[in-house]
């Protein structure tokens, strides 16, 4: 568990991969391959694009809100009313790829006005910390 | 993202439910009548919602006399709290199912 500086949880996840960029870029980006590593889906990389992630459990509502071919992809991931933002980062290095994952959380800062319910749960996930810590 | 944690994602999204959890924690054992006076919905509303947390194994009652008392069981909210770590060991297994993936994939 990591807590950045604006307060919020994230999951880093980072690999060499020795693949090229644009390699990994079309597994990240085309809904086929998406399908064959991660879940269904109807995505497009297009900003603004909304889709959806559905796998036997439930399924994950998302928003692509960054397309930088090759680069970087990012979009909202929102499940059981939690929303937390997923980038992918994509880095050549001398073996093919560093690839960076970060999902970060509960962004309590983050456009609070038609956020209610997340920004509840934020609130809600920090309070239950302080609580189970024994801080309080 | 399965089971338990899937129960409580789904009986803690609700924002008077939360509520509700949450005095639990904070104040300690409760009626359904102190609770009805502070959570703006119906005490049949507040007892319906005690109902699903207790299902969840989020509350407990106690019955005294005629009164009933709940109190949270912060235990339950452990799959929760882990909810990074969880999403790290999903990110790992599906990093591992994208390398598999590359592998079969041409240039």
């Amino acid at each position: 568990m990591n807590e950045n500086s604006a307060g919020t949880l994230s999951v880093i996840i980072e690999r060499e991969i020795p693949h090229p960029p644009e390699k990994i870029w079309r597994a990240l980006t085309q809904p086929h391959l998406i399908e064959a590593w991660l879940m269904k889906n109807d995505f497009k990389p297009v900003v603004g694009h909304r889709f959806d992630f559905r796998a036997d459990w439930g399924s994950v509502g998302c928003q692509v809100l960054e397309v930088e071919p090759s680069r970087t992809l990012s979009y909202t991931w929102e499940a059981y009313g939690l929303e937390s933002v997923v980038t992918w980062t994509l880095t050549p290095s001398d073996t093919g790829t560093h690839l960076r994952m970060e999902q970060s959380g509960f962004r309590p800062d983050q456009q609070q006005a038609y956020q209610g319910a997340r920004s509840g749960w934020s609130r809600f996930l920090a309070a239950l910390e302080r609580l189970l810590s024994g801080t309080e | 993202m399965q089971n338990a944690h899937d129960v409580l994602f789904r009986t803690l999204a609700d924002p008077t439910r939360r509520a509700i959890f949450e005095r639990l924690c904070r104040e300690g054992d409760q009626t359904v009548g102190s609770l009805t006076a502070r959570a703006g919905v119906s005490q049949p509303a507040v007892s319906k919602h005690l109902g699903v947390l207790k299902q969840a194994g989020l509350v407990l009652d106690r019955h005294e006399g005629r009164q009933t008392h709940y109190s949270a069981r912060r235990s339950a909210l452990a799959p929760l709290i882990d909810w990074t770590s969880r999403m790290a060991g999903f990110w790992q297994s599906r990093f591992d199912g994208l390398e598999e993936l590359l592998n079969r994939m041409d240039q």
